[in-house]
């Protein structure tokens, strides 16, 4: 039996539709990435998965729980991480994660779920001081203190940094081998695509797609393939000619997306081609696509000019690119 | 068990944290008490200690059970403490058990400090414990009442604002300092049918040698608390507001 079952939900505040029949289901031990932009009704569905919102219409079960029903019963398994805050400024950390473990039947040692979420040293300190990164950490040493079997977590890296994050990452992978289900929201699709199991998009209070990373990123893409950016306008006909062949489309102006296994022949062939033509090349990947840009695709955004692309394989400083938009400052030697 | 009394601790502790919550419910009590039983100029007949006392235990009963509830909770709920709280097995009646449980023990905190100061002053009191105690608890319960009306839908700085200007309104127009003798007719039968002059009416019967409660007191406080609670029931919402 999956740890989560969402079956047909719907929930509606006065005339407006927040989730629209949505159904999917949390594997029991699998870490499940709910993503959607701002609005999704991702929020709304997992506080009618704590039992803090009633839902219009549809069927929740959590560990074979409903949320409403069997609430007082579900508060004992279930660890919650709201969005933000839920914890008074005044009270000082050590304090939040005792009086939170004497809340639970069976908690786990707070001080070194201090330890853990790295707050040891910070136990006298009020909640109101600490950092956007280590409030986030503290909210969920709470939701992890009373042993969990499902932990929902609802962005839990929001403004934390890089360290930060890492650290929660490290927690969420720890769950995981523990055998926690967890259940978060977050709108890094890198940090979804590293611990994620499943993925589920929502758009509009609607699901769009459900599966592992692996499934959404090879169904969207049908295999491999590679991507650059370059002039809008190129000879599409004369490169995919050029490259034995293939498709090239130009997905939006200046960005090129090439239908071939993304070979080292390839590869040089393409740069070859650019060469004669005497074009610069922007970020070229080769690969399978990664989730942003499946989850972009799924949800019509426009997108992101981003700079760190792991599977980026070169990077030529592209003069001619002066106007772009949005580009990134600093992205060229200067 | 637990959870109730480690949300007591943590309730207790905030408040003894806090330093307007001080100020309010021992700092201002304790300094009318002295003030105005040393400083002759109210009009009251006898020794002032004997009128003021008890008064300034019935406005430590309101501010604590009334402003000092309605302001923190006004923001524990903005800053989404009942939501979370609602998620763990505390569960939102332990959580309203303990809020009570805290302004009783915060209550008794004050009726020491004050009956000790008083008795400094020369009040002699001649206690009717289950009077006192009676009264005590109908307004406690219709102040809680009122407090979380305001806690549970207002915005947390618009209820703080709402709960201090009640605070002075009743401080002033309930009988507790300044006797109602001096109010114009109009005015006095208002403060007749509020929660806090009746308070402050049955303590002050309930601790003076030879006085009687005045037996209006009691439909008074009942119909407080009975439509104080039920319009919490009705209109407390758990989230903050937008």
């Amino acid at each position: 039996m999956a740890a989560v079952d969402v079956d047909s939900l719907t929930i509606t505040y006065g005339d407006v539709i927040a989730v629209d029949d949505l159904s999917f289901r949390a594997e029991a031990g699998e870490v499940t990435c709910l993503l959607g932009p701002n609005g999704a009704g991702k929020t709304s569905t997992i506080e009618a998965l704590e039992g803090l919102r009633r839902p219009t219409g549809g069927r929740l079960s959590v560990v074979g729980l409903d949320p409403q029903a069997d609430h007082a019963a579900l508060t004992a398994r279930i660890g919650v991480m709201l969005q933000e805050g839920g914890i008074h400024p005044a009270v000082r950390v050590g304090e939040a994660v005792r009086h939170a473990a004497a809340l639970y039947p069976d908690p786990v040692d707070p001080a070194s779920l201090v330890d853990q979420l790295g707050l040891a040293g910070l136990e006298a300190r009020p909640y109101r001081r600490l950092s956007g990164g280590e409030q986030r950490r503290v909210a969920l040493a709470l939701a992890l203190v009373g042993r969990p079997q499902v932990a929902f977590l609802d962005e839990p890296t929001a403004g934390v940094d890089p360290a930060g994050r890492q650290v929660i990452r490290q927690v969420v992978a720890d769950l995981r081998s523990a055998g926690v289900t967890v259940l978060l929201t977050t709108h890094d699709l890198d940090e979804a695509e590293r611990v994620a199991d499943r993925v589920v998009i929502v758009v509009g209070g609607r699901l769009v797609a459900d599966g592992t990373v692996d499934e959404l990123t090879n169904r969207a893409s049908g295999g491999d393939e590679l991507r650059f950016r370059a002039p809008a306008g190129l000879d599409r006909r004369s490169l995919g000619t050029h490259l034995g062949g293939v498709g090239v489309t130009e997905t939006a102006p200046g960005e090129y997306l090439v239908s071939a296994a993304p070979e080292p022949r390839t590869v040089a062939a393409l740069t070859a081609w650019l060469a004669d033509h005497d074009l610069p090349l922007a970020d070229l990947r080769a690969g399978r696509q990664r989730l942003e840009d499946v989850y972009l695709n799924l949800t019509g955004a426009t997108r992101r000019r981003d700079d760190d692309f792991p599977r980026e394989i070169s990077r030529p400083s592209d003069r001619s690119r002066g106007g772009n938009r949005g580009g990134r400052g600093g992205e060229v030697g200067s | 068990m637990r959870p109730l009394v480690a949300q007591v601790r943590l309730e207790m502790t905030l408040v003894a944290r806090n330093g307007e919550s001080l100020l309010l419910t021992l700092g201002i009590p304790v300094a009318v008490l002295v003030f105005f039983s040393l400083v002759d100029v109210l009009p009251i007949e006898g020794d002032p200690v004997d009128f003021l006392a008890p008064g300034t235990l019935a406005l430590a009963v309101l501010a604590t059970a009334f402003t000092n509830l309605a302001i923190g909770t006004g923001f524990d709920r903005s800053y989404g403490v009942l939501k979370r709280l609602g998620a763990t097995p505390l569960g939102r009646p332990r959580l309203v058990a303990a809020k009570g449980v805290t302004v009783l023990a915060v209550i008794a905190v004050q009726a020491v400090v004050l009956v000790a100061t008083g008795v400094a002053l020369g009040w002699r009191p001649d206690v009717e414990p289950v009077p006192l105690v009676a009264a005590t608890l109908l307004a406690v319960a219709a102040f809680v009442g009122l407090a979380l009306v305001l806690a549970g839908r207002l915005a947390a700085l618009a209820c703080l604002a709402a709960a201090n200007a009640l605070f002075v309104g009743l401080l002033l127009l309930s009988g507790m300092v300044f006797p109602l003798d001096e109010l114009p007719s109009g005015l006095r039968s208002v403060a007749q049918a509020l929660p806090s002059t009746a308070l402050a009416d049955a303590l002050r019967g309930a601790l003076a040698a030879g006085a009687d409660i005045p037996s209006r007191v009691w439909p008074v406080l009942a119909v407080w608390a009975i439509a104080a609670v039920a319009l919490a029931v009705a209109l407390f919402r758990w989230e903050p507001s937008d």
